[in-house]
């Protein structure tokens, strides 16, 4: 197995406060891993620094066995790409024109062409013509992420991918993630739904107050201790037909409906 | 292409029709003589005084289109332009310094002010903008910056000892392209030149700031030299305008904003369709300011304000909608 992401040893610290604290990881080619932890467990911080968008207190990140921090721009844009959590788009280009800056280093053409067959991918072809703005929250999620696609690069970061679409959607983009590790890339996305999780990550690693708790295969990396621990919740991952699915309860939610 | 091609082709007409129009009206005749002889009176008020004047309109509306264009660009913001953020306003301000100390008379001095007033406002918003993200916040920025700078003029007017410079720079700030000549124009050539370089370069940076500035720090292209260059090209921009034709505001807003839809909205496409549409603007302004009949000749800077700020509430209106997004 070839290595292409090693994060060793990285903390954020942000005024005065440890928000990442001392994570080490790697990732293999062709490899999804999920990251995963309760809202503020350093998910988002982990991956900006890990991508030199934040000062990291210590810490060293290799790419393809080089420190990130020494490649050039247009080095580490070819070895990387990185879907931010934040959707707001600026002008309302249209969904074609967006997925093509995943190319920027391409000939007009060719990244439009490329643009194209990722929207496809993700079956908003159709909307290729239509201004991002114009559309729902869905379908720009998905254009965003086919620019992501459209960067070819052999790392794919994906911070929160499934937010805020409907299940449909959100099966659709981890699968595509996950047709995407089957062709060589190695590939991290944050996740919420421990269920999308547990089915879509080869390894997850569990973030809890900036410390990796687990890291591991989903059933051992969300194991109901694990679960009770880090995410209050009382349950387990109870394999179904469909895959893994969390059954639990909320600690301490004695005679509550949910 | 189309797009930069119709605008150039309404460019030339409105360019046409501003020598060909007057304060002083003109017969078949007068114009066939002017064509006809090189030394006619009224070729002398077509060539020598109107044709310079429309000339600079368009070179000040061109200059301040692109400007905006930039600026909205780099801030992701169709609410920025260089009258809005203040860049204008730091810009006269430094100008007026130089002009009520006496120093103007030094050759350069006061275009040398009017950049360095706007380079240190380019300068102000890109630290600010580098630490709020959010587009609003940037325009609350910018209302403070002009605020700012529209005291710094006041308070030097407020210590000026001679009501005759008062007077004069009071109605430079009020903008103007009247009594220009050739040599006005020849020195601002060069910072207008060099700022539309610096915007070209930076045109691939501002469409990749659509997605933001993570996306684009990642994108492989080279941010950090980008958006020094496109603050420094719509500073420079904007100090020779403001060199002069004193405070024209809203120019930048309008031309990036008319011309958006006909190239998908892409930041970068937006750039040169821009400059024109704001020459043409200016131009058509101008002629505005001096058909419509009055007393004392309307400025220009006023007739672009009065049409300007009403455009800017609406684009205010529309920008809500992707911020809501």
């Amino acid at each position: 197995m070839t290595t292409r992401l090693e994060i060793v040893d990285l903390t954020v610290v942000e005024r005065g406060r440890t928000i990442v604290d001392g994570v080490s990881l790697s990732l293999q080619a062709g490899e999804v891993l999920g990251v995963v932890g309760p809202n503020g467990a350093g998910k988002t911080s982990l991956l900006r620094a890990a991508l030199g968008l934040h000062r990291r207190q210590r810490g060293d990140v290799r790419l393809d066995g080089r420190e990130l921090a020494h490649r050039g721009e247009a080095e580490r844009a070819r070895l990387v790409g990185y879907l931010p959590q934040e959707r707001r788009v600026a002008w309302n280009m249209p969904a074609r024109d967006i997925a093509a800056l995943g190319a920027p280093d391409r000939a007009a053409d060719e990244a439009l062409a490329l643009a194209e067959s990722c929207l496809t991918e993700l079956e908003v072809g159709a909307l290729a013509d239509r201004g991002v703005l114009d559309m729902s929250g869905g379908e720009r999620a998905r254009v965003l992420l086919a620019r992501l696609l459209a960067t070819r690069a052999g790392v794919l970061i994906a911070d929160e991918p499934a937010a805020g679409l409907d299940p449909e959607a959100q099966f659709l983009i981890l699968e595509r993630l996950r047709a995407r590790a089957g062709a060589g890339a190695a590939v991290i996305v944050t996740l919420h739904d421990l269920t999308l999780a547990a089915r879509a990550c080869d390894r997850i690693a569990v973030l809890h107050g900036g410390r990796l708790r687990a890291l591991a295969p989903p059933a051992d990396a969300l194991s109901p201790e694990i679960l009770a621990e880090v995410f209050a919740l009382h349950g387990a991952l109870v394999p179904t037909s469909a895959g893994l699915t969390l059954t639990a309860t909320r600690v301490g939610a004695t005679g509550s409906r949910l | 292409m189309r797009p930069i091609l119709v605008l150039a082709v309404l460019l030339l007409a409105a360019l046409a029709v501003s020598v060909a129009l007057g304060e002083t009206a003109l017969s078949l005749a007068q114009y066939a003589d002017a064509l006809a002889r090189p030394a006619s009176p009224v070729r002398e008020i077509l060539l020598g005084i109107r044709a310079p004047r429309a000339v600079c309109a368009a070179l000040v509306g061109g200059a301040l289109g692109l400007a905006g264009a930039v600026m909205q660009g780099l801030l992701r913001n169709p609410l920025a332009e260089p009258g809005v953020l203040g860049v204008s306003a730091w810009s006269a301000s430094a100008a007026a310094l130089v002009i009520a100390t006496g120093a103007a008379a030094a050759p350069g001095a006061v275009e040398t002010a009017a950049l360095a007033g706007a380079l240190a406002a380019g300068a102000v918003i890109a630290v600010i903008a580098a630490r709020f993200r959010e587009p609003e916040t940037l325009i609350l920025f910018g209302v403070a910056l002009a605020a700012l700078g529209g005291a710094m003029t006041a308070l030097i007017f407020n210590l000026s000892p001679s009501p005759i410079t008062i007077a004069e720079v009071q109605a430079w700030l009020q903008g103007s392209v009247d009594n220009r000549d050739w040599s006005d124009m020849a020195p601002e050539l060069i910072p207008m030149a060099l700022g539309a370089a610096l915007c070209a370069y930076a045109a691939g940076g501002l469409r990749m700031l659509t997605l933001g500035e993570e996306s684009a720090a990642l994108s492989g292209l080279p941010m950090a030299r980008l958006r020094v260059a496109a603050i420094a090209g719509a500073a420079l921009l904007t100090g020779a305008s403001v060199a002069l034709a004193g405070i024209i505001a809203f120019v930048g807003l309008a031309a990036p904003h008319l011309v958006r839809g006909s190239v998908n909205d892409d930041p970068a496409r937006t750039l040169a369709p821009s400059a024109l549409a704001g020459a043409i603007l200016l131009t058509l302004a101008d002629l505005l300011a001096r058909l419509i009949p009055s007393e004392e000749e309307l400025r220009l800077g006023v007739v672009t304000a009065l049409f300007g700020a009403p455009l800017f509430a609406l684009v205010a209106w529309r920008a809500a909608r992707s911020w809501r997004a």
